[in-house]
């Protein structure tokens, strides 16, 4: 057992005649059923316990406007098109989607990080500045980014042309919806915009899913 | 030859650091334990490189399952009176009168998914008994009758009266479709409400990308 008592018992010896021993009660306490129910307990807590709270990511919208001269353009040469399919595939092409549609190309979920990376690479390298005129918004850029300690605050501005566009189709999961703006957040694309899919690209993408056999 | 007398040991091991370490480990579970709300469905979050913690209170919570069903949540733990407030205000906006006990059974139970013609009946149940099973979940899909429109619109005013910031969070499972979670954001769109946060797990990011470079240069994120 835990404890055993070991305080003396009657053997001890004797002080002399007539000389009574009282008897020595010990202090120590059998532990074992405390530690049954610590660990009982222990047990249950461990069980229940929620290790990894839920986090929250944000995103944020653009109101609708109608009105298509208010709408935001993106530049042929910086944007690049991301469409979510079926069964997890996506599907992109840079710029604007040639009449033949030969720049569309499928893609797979480790793929798509290169291809953005990729465009920002090449979007970067054309970069020029125009740092000349007081209103150029790669001051701005600039500035913002010097606030927040950004060491390479200079390079803020070259990537202002990168615009990626997100169009999830009806058929794409809720979770490739998020990793895709999560994909966002990793390659760190300051512009990107969620917009309804065009029919005709849905079309492209429904004709290339049948003959690729995904259902 | 003398005999050699081993002194007997005892086989008593002293427990005392034993109870110790288990005792300091009890008491960290509990402090670290924090109980579940009981969730009508189980969502499985999709995970992001986010690190945000999740606002508790204050917010509404809209759960898309994996059947993409919508169900509509108030997280007001600190006043449970606002969810009541928010049901009347659904009831004069939609023209629905609820018993004193259908608002009190709406303030005990944690989400609702069911269309308004139905929304009577489900809270005339104890909230033990209002299970998902029975809950078809809150018509979005038909844009011109989507009815989380009312409930967001509702909650909106309420937490305006009171003159209490509101968030929103969609929590959706893993597997829902997007055309779903676009009619939630269409609905909170309608409202007039365009940051939203998406309830995610945690996630790593990717070594050598953009995003560890930058965390590694303690940049801060925007």
């Amino acid at each position: 057992m835990a404890s055993i008592d070991t305080g003396g018992g009657d053997s001890g010896h004797k002080k002399g005649p007539g000389v009574k021993k009282a008897k020595k009660l010990s202090t120590r306490v059998d532990m074992t059923p405390m530690v049954d129910l610590g660990f009982l307990l222990i047990t249950f807590f461990v069980f229940t316990a929620t290790m990894s709270s839920p986090k929250a990511m944000d995103l944020r919208m653009p109101k609708d406007v109608d009105d298509p001269k208010k709408q935001n353009e993106a530049k042929e040469s910086g944007a690049l098109t991301i469409m979510l399919g079926k069964a997890d595939k996506v599907y992109y092409y840079e710029g604007k989607l040639d009449e033949s549609a030969s720049n569309f190309k499928p893609a797979t979920w480790p793929t798509i990080r290169d291809v953005i990376i990729k465009k920002k690479k090449e979007v970067i390298g054309r970069h020029v500045h125009d740092l000349g005129s007081p209103e150029s918004p790669c001051k701005s850029m600039q500035e913002r980014a010097k606030k927040n300690d950004d060491p390479d605050w200079e390079k803020a501005c070259l990537d202002r042309d990168f615009v990626v566009i997100i169009k999830p189709t009806q058929d794409a999961t809720y979770k490739n919806t998020v990793d895709i703006l999560d994909e966002m957040t990793i390659n760190q694309v300051k512009t990107y915009a969620m917009v309804k899919i065009f029919p005709q690209e849905y079309e492209l993408i429904l004709k290339t899913e049948e003959k690729s056999g995904i259902k | 030859m003398p005999s050699v007398k081993l002194p007997r040991k005892s086989t008593d091991t002293d427990m005392t650091p034993f109870v110790d370490i288990a005792f300091l480990i009890l008491s960290f579970f509990i402090m670290a334990t924090k109980f579940k709300p009981p969730e009508p469905v189980e969502i499985k979050t999709p995970g992001s490189v986010s690190s945000q913690e999740l606002p508790e209170n204050d917010a509404i919570l809209v759960t898309i399952d994996t059947a993409n069903r919508v169900f509509f949540t108030v997280l007001a733990e600190k006043d449970k009176s606002i969810s009541g407030d928010i049901i009347k205000k659904v009831g004069t906006i939609r023209t629905l009168t609820f018993a004193p006990d259908q608002v009190q059974n709406y303030m005990r139970t944690y989400a609702v998914g069911v269309p308004f013609a139905q929304l009577n009946s489900l809270l005339s149940l104890e909230p033990e008994k209002q299970t998902s099973s029975i809950q078809p979940g809150i018509p979005v899909l038909d844009t011109l009758d989507n009815q989380l429109v009312t409930w967001i619109q509702a909650s909106k005013e309420v937490f305006r009266e009171r003159q209490k910031p509101l968030k929103y969070l969609i929590k959706g499972d893993g597997s829902s479709k997007y055309p779903t979670f676009e009619a939630v954001v269409a609905a909170l769109k309608k409202n007039d409400e365009f940051k939203y946060n998406l309830v995610t797990s945690l996630e790593g990011a990717p070594s050598g990308s953009a995003l560890d470079v930058a965390n590694r240069k303690g940049i801060k994120s925007k």
